[in-house]
């Protein structure tokens, strides 16, 4: 059996990159309550694969029997109702714990150099991530998904001289149809996952070039020959790390944190199943109640609002009087995460070190951003459209300001080594 | 962190301002595991409902089973017009024709407890009122206009309305007021059963699955602490 081990090894070196990227993988040992989200947005991933494989066994996609599909599922499949609700409450927990991630990373300065592609990968993921659910939306065919497709798709309208072209296009037909459903199914199961997939190998091959962030916003990667060995971390960690430098205040990130993650992942299955099999609606927020319904392009639901997770940047769109104009702020708004590595021209990373002025700036984008959210699952009044201007401009201040007084910031010292 | 709560404590009364009111439902109070409750609700849906309203994704023997009805006796007593026990729960009433009568097709019930919400089917089955200007002589206080006559009006009677928009209690039903209540009270149960039927099975495989993960907990948790134990 070693023999056989040896005969692999020799010519794809696996235990190699395991212990390079997991037994011998130096981790920060300070991480906080705010670094599981990663892990737990893969394990919403691979629940969101799974279930959808076996959800695509009995699914049919065509405009005369994907809604009678879903109920088959629901009632006829065994466990399709559990699978259904895997899949649908996985969606919104996905964007829960992938916005949560978002913001560890914006409170301790994760997306700084060198980390700046590596920031930029999951960027791609987040947009990646919308149009998976933006499509798969969709799929079951209720009023909700047509209207709110209807809705977006019509969005490219507005664009000059090409939009009406272009929204046939992607239409594949002159109104949403059987037509757009089976691409949208295309892509929803096949094109798009494999771009995920893909993506998210190459954030954490990014996040393990360059390490680790931590809460302090420290260096555990110190010069070699910088700190005497009895300061040194006493575990072993792969070559490609302990040759080029001198690792302090970490461990390796198997058994150490998968033994910590396994107890995160335990506990946020509790309110994931929590929710599956108690509100696998959520509220009517994961599942709407108008998608009960079957789409119907001559009956418009009463209010016409998207998912929640597209909430703060529909509200965006909504907010600005001009279609064309409001689509180009909406995404400006996914533009400027993506440019926040350069927005931020600052040093010290953490929040735990930076000035008053980025907390209160970090902490007015929080709550913009949760009202815009709010604001984006209800109708459009004057005073909501008002309140939603207000949380735009809070929204786009956040980098505006940042860019300028994060030049000459007045910040703490930061400590050499992580604090606790 | 506690600033973030203090604002957004602040924000959320004013978002609630802005997103306006709705109708107010009575609620329906039915209950999932009455099977007796479902059973006459099951009877009363095939008498007065079916006839327009289809249960399309909806089996007759899946319904017995849940219910507690003998499949033999389910047959025989509740399938009068001679479908398969396997068969979904429709009418034989065509769309178009009935289009043309009701000036929509009267939609499916299937889903309508989880379009609408139970409270929803049970405020409505109590709001028709007489309305001469109608096709039927009745409207609908949370349906304004609604297509369909009062099929219970024999029932329940038929109520008024004052020009404040209140309804009268109904006169010249063969029900008393309480008994329709608990007429209409059925049909509900029956139509939320009818809308998730698994319903029941899901909260109570959740509680082995919750209960579980607890226990998951507890023992990750000490793996964790034992393993931390040399790195504080």
């Amino acid at each position: 059996m070693n023999n056989f081990f040896a005969w692999i090894e020799k010519r794809l070196p696996l235990m190699d990159a395991m212990n390079k990227h997991a037994a011998q993988y130096p981790a920060p040992k300070n991480f906080n309550f705010w670094y599981v989200f990663g892990i737990l947005a893969s394990v919403v991933l691979v629940n969101q694969i799974l279930t959808g494989i076996w959800l695509t066994m009995n699914y049919e996609p065509s405009g005369d029997g994907a809604f009678a599909s879903i109920e088959y599922i629901m009632r006829d499949v065994d466990y399709g109702w559990l699978l259904r609700y895997m899949h649908s409450t996985g969606a919104s927990a996905f964007f829960i714990v992938v916005y949560l991630h978002m913001f560890r990373g914006m409170m301790y300065g994760s997306y700084q150099k060198p980390r700046e592609l590596l920031w930029i990968f999951g960027m791609f993921i987040f947009l990646v991530l919308m149009a998976e659910a933006f499509m798969g939306y969709l799929l079951p065919w209720g009023n909700m998904s047509y209207w709110g497709a209807q809705v977006i798709i019509s969005l490219f309208g507005a664009i000059p001289v090409i939009g009406d072209d272009l929204t046939i296009w992607i239409k594949g037909d002159y109104v949403i149809s059987g037509a757009t459903l089976n691409r949208f199914f295309a892509l929803h199961v096949i094109a798009l996952p494999l771009v995920l997939v893909v993506l998210v190998f190459l954030h954490i091959l990014a996040l393990h070039e360059v390490g680790s962030n931590n809460p302090d916003g420290t260096d555990i990667k110190k010069p070699k020959g910088s700190v005497p060995p009895e300061e040194q971390s006493k575990f072993k960690y792969h070559k490609q790390y302990s040759e080029k430098y001198d690792i302090v205040d970490a461990v390796p990130f198997h058994p150490y944190y998968t033994v910590k993650d396994l107890v995160a992942v335990v506990v946020f299955l509790f309110f994931f199943c929590w929710v599956m099999f108690f509100a696998p609606e959520g509220g009517g927020y994961f599942i709407e109640a108008p998608n009960f319904e079957p789409a119907n392009g001559l009956k418009t639901p009463e209010h016409i609002v998207p998912v929640w997770y597209f909430g703060p940047f529909f509200t965006i769109l909504r907010v600005v009087p001009d279609k064309l104009f409001g689509m180009i702020t909406m995404f400006a708004a996914i533009g400027m995460l993506f440019a926040l590595p350069w927005f931020d021209r600052g040093t010290v990373k953490s929040i735990r070190y930076r000035s008053k002025a980025h907390l209160l700036n970090l902490t007015q984008f929080a709550i913009s951003f949760i009202v815009l959210g709010i604001l984006g699952t209800m109708p459009a009044t004057d005073l909501a459209n008002m309140i939603g201007r207000i949380a735009s401009l809070g929204y786009f201040g956040f980098f505006i300001l940042l860019w300028f007084y994060s030049k000459n910031e007045q910040t703490k010292p930061v400590p050499e080594r992580v604090t606790g | 962190m506690k600033k973030l709560l203090i604002a957004l404590l602040t924000v959320v009364p004013m978002l609630a301002l802005a997103a306006g009111s709705s109708v107010h439902l009575d609620k329906a109070n039915n209950d999932l595991t009455d099977k007796e409750s479902l059973k006459r609700g099951f009877e009363a849906y095939l008498n007065y409902c079916l006839g327009c309203h289809q249960l399309q994704y909806q089996r007759y023997n899946r319904t017995f089973a849940d219910l507690g009805i003998d499949e033999k006796e389910g047959v025989a007593n509740w399938m009068p017009t001679g479908e398969k026990p396997g068969d979904h729960i429709t009418n034989t009433m065509p769309a178009k024709e009935a289009a043309k009568w009701f000036g929509t097709t009267p939609p499916d019930l299937t889903l309508e407890a989880r379009f609408r919400s139970p409270d929803y089917i049970y405020t409505y089955l109590h709001s028709f009122y007489q309305d001469d200007s109608r096709p039927f002589g009745v409207n609908n206080k949370v349906f304004k206009d609604v297509g369909m006559p009062h099929v219970l009006q024999d029932l329940q009677g038929l109520k008024t309305i004052d020009e404040h928009g209140n309804l009268s209690p109904a006169t010249g039903g063969t029900m008393t007021a309480e008994e329709y209540d608990a007429f209409v009270r059925d049909i509900v149960n029956f139509l939320e059963y009818v809308g998730e039927p698994n319903k029941l099975e899901r909260e109570a495989l959740g509680y082995w699955v919750l209960g579980f993960l607890v226990i998951l907990f507890i023992f990750s948790y000490l793996l964790k602490k034992e393993y931390w134990r040399d790195v504080h």
